[in-house]
């Protein structure tokens, strides 16, 4: 059993957890998830691992509440356990010394982009940083992310804060003025497929992070495949990063539509 | 008094009343059929029988109590040799085994030894299993990497010895493909946790929910422990590598059998874990992977579940026992018949296989006669559902974090017969070094293992 020793609710439906899970702790890197289970009748989920604190032996995890699993897990407090935390999962990010890097994050995607933008720094880049969602009041880790940030960007659909549009029009303004060595960008699908169209026209180095449906996460079910170049991956252990330039988007979009229905109906049942 | 010639038929569900729950499918043997069975037994004093159990089941010794009535005897000789009979007696291949040995194969059938096996496990678990008189702890700590049948066998028999053992397994439950892949109506999963129970009673320790190469390094643990048995198993799924399979409605057989198993897809939404299957389902393979998909797609409300296979009935992997059952449930074989594609709607959604018919050529490096495909041969037919059981290679994870342990072409781990590596603290058994096998030899592969680990252990004092 995994303690939950931490809460924190970020914005209306995205919440903190801080769990204890020591081996986890111990091991994680930027860019890794873990895989948990509430309880005996749950599901298992991939959520990325946003904090983790090896002395104390704990790991952060950031959500959004969408379906059955992360509402019943927004639902928990501090005393509560969950089932099962194995991790830490997938390769982490490769952070090294790239010069300037511009790193994106979209909606709940910032959570996980926090510890690369925060080991990228630590690598001697210059980190600049764009953040983008809905409304200002959607946004995540605005404070944290900006202290480790040499630049820092904001957007919303709404204009309630910042550039009002897209973090790409803001990343396209960057690349104008900057040479740019590396994007790394954490988001929606369709928010990293865009990203992705901008940097290929100048040939910069694109990372994003992808989060296809997962069961095991030990690269037993083929079922987060995507596709890579035309080859098929496995995002579990493969990933969850790869070449932005080389990700069929349309492919991932579809294949995580592929329970939509059987998903409202569990939760609709359980009267969430 | 003449002998009988064949083994008393086990009582089963019907196959119109079992394709709709998922409760096993045979009842096995009561008390007299199990006596009258074990009477047909010639005792032969060179125990033929015996050569082809991997696990070195005395068979004529319990068999023997089960003819005298003396079923606890009998259980306490299978329980000395072998951690999981509840298992071995539903799945494993016997008339391959044991019974392909059998002296009374002369004569007509050979002995229902699965059966008789099976039966005494359930009547022990009945009355409660008790645990054997443990040895002496040995001051020596081992850990054991998959708590599949192989890492189950050799944690179980390490204990015996006296030696402490720690199982560290990636899931969130124990049994590996027992638990994951082999559907409820074949194996109960009560049945796989009450044993893993009992193997626990011997003092073995299990942790989930570490990944290793991931959570532990095997470094980690070979600076922690005094030897290490890896029973990874062959997880990896293969692929067709065709046009569309990742469309929405392509499943491995592995993802689709992990939901409905292990996640409990079949009881969604008590269970949280959901799966679709669809009116018309289509399976590529013929193993036993490929009968328990095209089972399970049948009780999951599939009016139509195909087998296509792109060799002929003779060349069918799976056991008779298996194909029988799927056909009795009205699966329907589509055989030398290869896809070569998938075709989806606008929004990515299986719609239809395109397929070729084939002929067998000449043998290939198998020995079996491969599969040529006819021109113009090509057909379409409209599915919901693929199932890929084409086969698994060795999980890779664990042999691509380590440098100096020796691969096989195949991505195994490279093993003598006893389980030693190239590393001489690293053991490892079971599928990850021989590629998909059988729960058996994994079970087998574990034994021996556990064997050559007490005598390293011993002259490393
Ligand atoms: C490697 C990885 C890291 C992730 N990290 C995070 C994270 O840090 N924070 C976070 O909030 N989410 C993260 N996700 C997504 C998260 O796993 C899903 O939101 C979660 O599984 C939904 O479960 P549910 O039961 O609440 O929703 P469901 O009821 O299962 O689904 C609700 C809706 O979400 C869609 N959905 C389901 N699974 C996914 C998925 N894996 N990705 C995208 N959409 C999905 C469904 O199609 C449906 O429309 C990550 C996913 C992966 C693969
Ligand atoms: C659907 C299906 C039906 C089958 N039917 C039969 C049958 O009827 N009869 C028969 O004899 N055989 C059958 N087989 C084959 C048989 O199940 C396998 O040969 C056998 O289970 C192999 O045992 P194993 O212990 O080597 O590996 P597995 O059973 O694969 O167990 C390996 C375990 O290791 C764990 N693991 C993997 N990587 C790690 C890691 N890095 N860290 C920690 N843990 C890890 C896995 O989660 C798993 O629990 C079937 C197989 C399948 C898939
Ligand atoms: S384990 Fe298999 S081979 Fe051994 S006696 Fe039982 S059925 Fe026969
Ligand atoms: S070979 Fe057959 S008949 Fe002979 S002892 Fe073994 S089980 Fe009995
Ligand atoms: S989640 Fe099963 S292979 Fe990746």
């Amino acid at each position: 059993m995994y303690p939950i020793v931490e809460k924190k609710v970020l914005s209306e439906n995205v919440k903190l957890l801080k769990i204890n899970a020591p081996l986890v702790a111990k091991k994680a890197l930027p860019g890794q998830f873990i895989i948990l289970r509430i309880d005996e009748k749950g599901e298992r989920i991939p959520l990325t691992i946003a904090d983790s604190d090896p002395k104390k032996g704990t790991v952060s995890i950031i959500f959004l509440e969408v379906g059955k699993t992360t509402k019943q897990l927004g639902l928990l407090n501090v005393g509560d356990s969950l089932e099962n935390f194995a991790g830490p999962l997938g390769m982490p990010s490769e952070v090294k010394k790239y010069g300037t890097v511009v790193c994106v994050g979209g909606g709940v995607g910032i959570a996980p982009l926090f510890p690369i933008v925060k080991a990228l720094k630590e690598a001697g880049n210059r980190v600049i940083s764009i953040l983008g969602a809905k409304t200002a009041d959607l946004l995540l880790l605005e404070k944290e992310i900006h202290t480790f940030s040499d630049e820092f960007y904001i957007a919303t659909d709404d204009g309630s804060k910042g550039h009002k549009g897209f973090v790409s029009d803001v990343l396209q303004q960057i690349i104008d003025k900057h040479k740019v060595d590396m994007v790394m960008a954490i988001g929606p699908i369709i928010m990293m497929k865009v990203v992705s169209n901008v940097t290929k026209k100048y040939n910069i180095k694109t990372l994003v992070s992808l989060n296809p449906i997962m069961v095991d996460g030990t690269g037993m079910c083929g079922g987060c495949r995507v596709s890579i170049d035309g080859k098929t991956k496995f995002a579990c252990v493969d990933g969850p990063e790869f070449d932005g330039h080389k990700v069929d988007y349309d492919n991932l979009m579809l294949r995580n539509r592929r329970f939509v229905h059987a998903e409202g109906e569990a939760c609709r049942l359980a009267g969430a | 008094m003449s002998i009988r010639r064949t083994k008393p038929e086990m009582p089963e569900q019907s196959p119109r009343e079992r394709i709709k729950n998922f409760q096993e499918v045979p009842f096995g043997y009561g008390k007299e059929i199990a006596t009258l069975e074990a009477n047909r037994c010639l005792q032969c004093k060179n125990k033929p029988c015996m050569k082809g159990c991997p696990v070195e089941i005395d068979i004529p010794g319990f068999v023997a109590c089960i003819a005298k009535g003396d079923f606890d005897k009998a259980a306490e000789i299978i329980r000395a040799k072998n951690n999981l009979p509840a298992i071995s007696g539903r799945v494993c291949p016997y008339e391959k085994q044991c019974e392909g040995e059998c002296t009374l194969k002369k004569l007509g059938e050979p002995l229902g030894i699965g059966r008789l096996e099976r039966f005494i496990a359930d009547y022990e678990r009945e009355k409660g299993i008790k645990p054997p008189k443990r040895p002496d702890p040995t001051g020596k700590h081992i850990a054991v990497v998959g708590a599949g049948p192989a890492g189950l066998t050799c944690a179980g028999d390490l204990a015996r010895m006296g030696h402490a053992v720690t199982v560290f397994e990636a899931l969130h439950d124990p049994g590996g493909v027992l638990m994951y892949g082999i559907p409820e109506f074949r194996l109960p999963k009560t049945i796989v946790k009450s044993e893993v129970e009992y193997v626990k009673s011997l003092g073995v320790e299990v942790i989930y929910d570490v990944v290793v190469g991931k959570t532990i390094t095997v470094q980690e643990l070979m600076d922690k422990y005094d030897a290490v048995f890896i029973g990874t198993g062959a997880g990896l799924p293969k692929w067709l590598n065709i046009p569309g399979e990742n469309l929405d409605g392509v499943y491995s057989a592995n993802e689709f059998l992990t939901r409905v198993n292990m996640m409990k897809a079949y009881r969604f939404p008590e269970f949280d874990t959901p799966v679709k299957v669809g009116k018309i389902v289509v399976t590529f393979g013929a193993g036993n992977v490929a009968m328990d998909c095209a089972r399970t797609a049948l009780r999951l409300k599939a009016e139509k579940s195909y087998i296509f296979y792109r060799r002929s009935e003779a060349e069918m992997p799976a056991r008779e026992e298996e194909i029988e059952h799927a056909r009795q449930e009205g699966v329907i074989f589509k055989l030398l018949t290869a896809p070569i594609r998938f075709i989806g709607d606008e929004k990515g959604i299986l719609k239809e296989v395109e397929y070729l018919k084939m002929e067998l050529g000449e043998p290939d490096e198998s020995g079996r006669r491969r599969p040529v495909p006819l021109p113009g041969s090509e057909e379409k037919l409209a599915i919901d559902t693929a199932l890929v059981a084409i086969g698994q290679s060795p999980n890779p994870l664990i042999p691509q974090s380590m440098k100096d342990l020796k691969i096989g072409k195949h991505g195994n781990i490279t093993t003598d017969d006893d389980g030693r590596t190239s590393i001489p603290k690293i053991f490892a058994g079971g599928d990850i070094a021989t590629g998909a096998a059988t729960v058996i030899l994994a079970m087998g592969a574990g034994k021996r293992a556990a064997r050559t680990i007490d005598a390293y252990l011993k002259k490393n004092i």
